[in-house]
């Protein structure tokens, strides 16, 4: 790939740095992710992805923009209200940067489509609300050997996995869905705005590591963090030998779509 | 005896039960939290039958949801 003078200019503060220069904005201009979710995290993710030049962003969300949703999904704007979330993201995103190729999905992410979808990509970002299609990325990209980002937000809380095959996966550290309802989601329980930019441009930088081979994934290590104190910390796990999915006697072989809570779907 | 959990030092007495630490520390949704016990993680199942004691290290993970919603 040769870059042209408006492209090395862009990106001159990527091939300035070390860890990435020419070779590694390459590998970061070739890569193709698939972000699942266009809210909350998926909003910081496909900003910074796009600013960094991912040749090719798959954006996947059934879901179209709430006046509620702009507190925290900083993609949308407020004339973007009941568009769909993928459209409005891929408007933003061609505008800040006309080199990345944006493929969008109206559509929910559900156990039929998982891996048709997800097999045209290098690298999944889980930047989902609810445990059923967390779980589905998870099996998915498991089954499918497939790295890919996990990220959770709630309150003031945040916590991120990255995984890559052989790692622990997130059934490792949760075995199943809670049940529907057990748990509140941000819509639920409510979310400061910006710890979704705080995790999702944690979330984007492992995607740029993992392209760029910069540094240490957070594999092996769940990095969970509290705003009110504003504490991090990693926790280091390993891959457990009761995962349902990756561990020595699997249950999980096929993709499952888990209940959601009933007040968690849109109206 | 001390031990630590989340990372934070904590005084427990005597060894107690993973279930019992995890009352005592009033984790929000006991049959939620995913538990790490110096690094393994233990069964569900198991939590009565375990012990913690002097110098362990405890973890208690937290399922979060966030970011859009799908469905």
């Amino acid at each position: 790939m040769d870059f042209n003078e408006e492209q090395i200019q862009r990106y001159s503060r990527h091939i300035l740095l070390q860890d990435v220069g020419v070779e590694g904005q390459e590998k970061i201009c070739n890569a193709r992710v698939l972000i699942v979710g266009a809210g909350g995290l998926g909003a910081p993710i496909a900003f910074y992805l796009a600013a960094a030049g991912i040749g090719t962003i798959g954006l996947i969300d059934g879901d179209t923009v709430d006046l509620s949703n702009l507190q925290r999904q900083i993609i949308h704007f407020t004339e973007d209200v009941n568009k769909p979330k993928v459209l409005s993201a891929k408007e933003k995103i061609e505008r800040l940067n006309p080199d990345v190729k944006v493929i969008t999905y109206h559509k929910l992410f559900t156990s039929e489509n998982a891996f048709d979808i997800i097999k045209d990509y290098d690298f999944v970002v889980d930047g989902t609300d609810n445990f059923p299609v967390k779980f589905l990325i998870n099996d998915a990209c498991v089954l499918a050997g497939k790295p890919f980002s996990h990220g959770g937000i709630l309150r003031f809380d945040g916590q991120t996995l990255t995984y890559k095959p052989g790692t622990a996966c997130y059934r490792c550290l949760f075995h199943a869905p809670p049940p529907p309802g057990a748990v509140p989601t941000c819509s639920q329980a409510g979310v400061l705005g910006a710890i979704a930019g705080m995790l999702g441009t944690i979330q984007a930088a492992e995607v740029l590591k993992y392209f760029t081979g910069a540094g240490d994934l957070l594999t092996n290590r769940l990095l969970s963090f509290n705003a009110k104190s504003m504490e991090f910390r990693t926790i280091n796990v390993h891959p457990n030998s009761n995962c349902p999915v990756c561990g020595k006697h699997p249950t999980v072989t096929t993709l499952i779509d888990y209940e959601q809570a009933v007040c968690e779907i849109k109206r | 005896m001390a031990i630590t959990v989340n990372g934070k030092s904590q005084d427990v007495g005597a060894p107690v039960s993973l279930t019992e630490l995890i009352r005592q520390n009033n984790v929000a949704q006991p049959d939620m939290v995913s538990v790490q016990l110096n690094g393994e993680f233990v069964l569900r199942e198991n939590y009565d039958a375990t012990t913690v004691n002097d110098g362990d290290e405890v973890d208690f993970l937290y399922f979060m949801g966030g970011g859009s919603v799908s469905l």
